[in-house]
């Protein structure tokens, strides 16, 4: 790895307290090693009953990683098929309904199945309780149970897309899904049990970042990336209950002919999209708030610097997660709702971009008068600023009334929620896949392959989804089989992107496979990081930390850092800001 | 169409007035006009934004790149003045964009009371258009240039969307429910009428036309009848062209392929197998009665999904059907 090895340690790190130090719950891995003994990494123990029914965090951390990276690939081969199928205007490979199935599939899978819980199941598991020092989370088995959960969850929600050939589209809208035989109930049911398990996981982070800090981790001490998991996991506790209530009318609906959703039994259809927007628009954040966590994690260990407006970060999140419940209207400008209630919606939208534009504009500025390394993580980062700064603006357009009219429900939609899920949470997440990959794995990944992937993924994914933007603007309506034929060049355009974003990432997963088996071993500390999970071994062992870890500094203290800089450098800065600013 | 990149550095309007430009299509009506200059200003405006974040980046990462292992970097934790800064501009330009977006949003939902009143009722998946002072009900939708008109709309079946993106309206269409959408057009012509929100299997050919004439045009298209009168046509020619324009092409082929609903060549006088086992020879009758009451006799291996016609047809329209539908070819 071209990053240099300075192995240095956190300060405070491996001193003072013995093992199993705070309150902490008495042994957290069942068949642990005698106390005392040196403790083997946490991937020593084989077979697969020591996976399934493991306790600990880091172990269910890489289920999870492995269980939502197979979702990603089915979901992804189905994107490739819709694209392909839209090279003809008319409609080549399949019939409308398989291609109404097709998409309705995708969405679901990506949605449901791996964007939410992408980061703070698998990165998120892995790395907040190292972060912050801890043993494990405070209920390693409910931990468990999530991946179980889950894993139910997901059976019971493809088994009704696939069985009932369900074709509404993930939205599931009324009265289109009720009036047709597809499975909404059970399908709504399995998101719902997804949704448990990611209340298991929400609750288990909140309690394990109030109780189980390590001495000298002070609030202020945390990582940005603990404090994005934590405002994600409050967003999660609190939205799912929503979930719940819509299946208790739809069932009610249904069972006792009441009509709630359902127009011919004297219902309100669109009812039924507020009900599933109140859940899904904080679920929005839910997929988004932790990538933005790995954002500040990424830039500031590699260019060496002390993130910019560390109060203003941890903050925006958390009124990105309180904001986040009062404007799920937006999704609904045309659909009949009052004009007063689309005023207030789009105003609290608004309101939502300015914690947005502040977290952007810290991250540029920490890289100001940085050490600047180009490393594969770091290169996501960059890639990261890009493709979120276009899917955030082009959130503006949407949340403009009249300008919505024209744009609600085509192509420039589903850019730009790529744009920001993709590019934004997917982006970010495999920069910090790359970040952690040396300390999760012990293995070290080609940076040359790494760096050629990421580029192939950059350009890939804004020829594929750029062109999107457009055909949106000109009027290309979603969900649609046929189109007009002047759209043709720019679907062309799109399907070309795609196959170019795809084999990029064929080629990660094939040189991160090849790092597992014949990767060099990678080093305690590769990129110089300064926070807790850098100061452990590499792999860590079962039980984290040798000793019970104090903290004595914030998670971005380098030693590059020239303390003797003065005011003046500061004033300079401000300069050079100003002037791009205005 | 916007694909040169040359075209895409232009990015605004240099073409004549009301033309499609790199970012949107043509302008047909006063909507038209008013949207698109705020999505100007706020696409300037992100433009600005994002160069402004990205050469900054770009600058950064270039200027303070790594060239020692030992780099020093600066220790500056924040600045209130900057982050201050950066939070409030944000804020007021979010501020004139919504109430901005806001404005003409009001302008685009409260229709002036001087509108052409016309009913539009989506079905599974043709829209019909019905106006009430003229008695005319058509499949396309036809109105004068430069004179109000509102849509009442509302569904049969399940929700649909209203969207002329020359006019740059579009609004749900909901069962039990009215929604209103107006425009006022400002070039004639023929523009596309798009179904915006999916509604099932043949979502995407739920097209439609709106036909924006003179006023004397629009007169005389009102005189004929909606077009649909059949004057000056032979019987199978008008039939031919309701069933384009009644909805019965979307889901039925006339050469021989299935789609949602049965292919109708060489259909007449075959005998064919019903759901329920018993079959019925297709004959006038039985043609006419499975246009007013389609769920009456349900072909095999199709779905009972056609709406019915009843009412929605005169006499001398089911007659052309069923003229036009014989003229595909008989079965001996
Ligand atoms: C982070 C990963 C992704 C997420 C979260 C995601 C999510 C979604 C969602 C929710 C939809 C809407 C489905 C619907 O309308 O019911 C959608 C549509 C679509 N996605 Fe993805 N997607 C992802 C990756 C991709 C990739 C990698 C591609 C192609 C290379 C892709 C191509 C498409 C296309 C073409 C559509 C439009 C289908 C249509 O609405 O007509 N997506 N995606
Ligand atoms: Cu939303
Ligand atoms: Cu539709």
């Amino acid at each position: 790895m071209s990053a240099s090895d300075n192995g240095a340690a956190p300060r405070g790190a491996g001193e003072g307290a013995p093992r199993g130090g705070r309150d902490q719950e008495p042994d957290p891995v069942a068949g642990a090693d005698a106390p005392g003994a040196t403790e083997g990494s946490y991937l020593s123990h084989r077979g697969v009953l020591s996976w399934i029914f493991t306790k600990d965090h880091k172990r269910i951390g890489l289920m999870y990683l492995v269980a939502v990276l197979g979702f990603f690939f089915v979901g992804g081969v189905l994107a490739l098929a819709v694209l392909l199928e839209l090279l003809s205007s008319a409609g080549r490979f399949f019939s409308s309904d398989t291609y109404n199935k097709l998409f309705t599939l995708h969405g679901a899978v990506m949605i449901f199945l791996f964007i939410i819980p992408l980061v703070p199941a698998t990165l998120g598991n892995f790395f907040l309780p190292l972060m912050i020092g801890a043993k494990d989370v405070a209920f390693p088995k409910m931990n468990l149970a999530s991946f179980h959960i889950y894993v139910v969850g997901a059976a019971i929600l493809l088994y009704s897309i696939i069985a009932s050939a369900m074709d509404t589209g993930w939205t599931f809208y009324t009265p289109y899904s009720t009036q047709t035989s597809t499975a909404v109930i059970s399908a709504t049911f399995g998101v719902f049990i997804l949704g448990f398990s990611s209340v298991f996981t929400g609750l288990n982070f909140i309690v394990t970042v109030h109780k189980m800090r390590a001495p000298g981790m002070t609030w202020n001490r945390m990582p940005l990336f603990v404090w994005a998991i934590y405002a994600t996991a409050v967003i999660q506790v609190l939205a799912t209950p929503i979930l719940a209530i819509t299946l208790l009318l739809l069932i009610f609906e249904r069972l006792f002919e009441v009509g709630i959703f359902n127009p011919a039994m004297g219902g309100d259809p669109v009812l039924y999209q507020h009900f599933f927007w109140f859940y899904s628009h904080p679920a929005v954040y839910i997929m988004i708030l932790p990538g933005f966590g790995i954002i500040s994690e990424l830039i500031t260990t590699h260019s060496r610097k002390r993130i910019f407006g560390y109060g203003a970060i941890a903050l925006s999140s958390v009124a990105i997660a309180v904001i986040s419940f009062l404007v799920w209207g937006h999704h609904m400008f045309v659909s009949g709702q009052s004009e007063l209630a689309a005023m207030v919606f789009s105003f609290l939208t608004f309101a939502v971009a300015v914690p947005t534009a502040i977290k952007v504009f810290s991250w540029v500025a920490t890289l100001y008068r940085g050490s600047i390394a180009f490393t594969t993580p770091m290169l996501y980062a960059l890639a990261f600023l890009f493709l979120f700064t276009i899917g955030g603006l082009t959130g503006l357009f949407l949340g403009t009334l009249s300008v919505d009219v024209h744009l609600t429900d085509t192509y420039f939609v589903v850019a730009h929620f790529h744009y920001v899920m993709m590019g934004g949470t997917f982006i970010a997440f495999l920069g910090g896949l790359h970040h952690w990959w040396p300390k999760m794995t012990g293995k070290s990944y080609s940076e040359k392959w790494g760096k050629i992937a990421c580029a192939l993924v950059f350009i890939g994914f804004n020829v594929t989804f750029f062109s999107q933007f457009l055909l949106g603007t000109h009027g290309m309506p979603r969900r649609y089989h046929h189109y007009l034929p002047r759209f043709q060049t720019l679907h062309v355009l799109s399907t070309v992107g795609s196959q170019i974003l795809a084999l990029g990432l064929v080629i990660i997963l094939v040189y991160l496979l090849h790092s597992l088996f014949r990767g060099a071993r990678a080093g305690v500390n590769p990129w110089g990081g300064k926070s807790l999970e850098w100061a452990t071994a590499t792999p860590p062992g079962t039980h984290n930390f040798a000793s019970q870890p104090t903290v004595s500094a914030g998670p971005y203290e380098f030693e590059e850092i020239d303390e003797r800089e003065g005011e003046e450098k500061d004033e300079e800065k401000d300069e050079a800001e100003k002037g791009g600013e205005r | 169409m916007p694909t040169s990149l040359s075209q895409m550095l232009t990015l605004a309007a240099a073409a004549p007035e009301g033309a499609a430009t790199t970012w949107m299509p043509e302008q047909a009506s006063t909507a038209a006009e008013r949207t698109d200059t705020l999505f100007y200003f706020l696409l300037y405006l992100s433009i600005f934004f994002f160069v402004l974040v990205i050469g900054a980046t770009i600058l950064f990462a270039v200027k303070y790149r790594r060239r020692h292992a030992r780099q020093r970097t600066s220790p500056i934790e924040g600045n209130r003045k900057l982050e201050v800064a950066w939070a409030v501009i944000p804020a007021l330009l979010l501020v004139v964009i919504f109430a901005w977006g806001f404005r003409d949003f009001i302008h685009l939902s409260v229709p002036p009371g001087d509108a052409l009143d016309i009913r539009v009722t989506g079905q599974k998946w043709f829209w019909s258009f019905d106006y009430p002072k003229e008695g005319i009900s058509a499949n396309e939708l036809a109105v004068p240039v430069g004179r109000p008109v509102k849509l009442t709309m509302s569904s049969t079946d399940v929700i649909h969307s209203f969207f002329v993106p020359a006019f740059r309206i579009k609004r749900d269409v909901v069962p039990n429910r009215y929604t209103v959408v107006w425009f006022e057009a400002t070039e004639t012509g023929t523009y596309d009428v798009l179904c915006a929100e999916y509604c099932g299997t043949s979502h995407s050919r739920m097209l439609a036309k709106v036909k924006v004439l003179s006023e004397n045009d629009y007169q005389a298209w009102v005189d004929s009848g909606g077009g649909l009168s059949g004057k000056g046509m032979s019987s199978v020619e008008f039939g031919k062209l309701l069933f384009q324009s009644k909805g019965c092409a979307t889901c039925h082929s006339v050469d021989g392929s299935a789609r949602t609903g049965p292919t109708l060549k060489g259909k007449y006088g075959a005998l064919e197998a019903l759901v329920g086992g018993q079959s019925a020879k297709v004959d006038d009758n039985y043609l006419r009665e499975s246009i007013v009451d389609p769920a009456a006799k349900v072909v095999q291996g199709f779905e009972p999904v056609m709406p019915t016609y009843a009412g929605k047809l005169k006499d001398k329209q089911l007659n052309a059907l069923i003229d036009y539908i014989k003229s595909l070819g008989t079965s001996k």
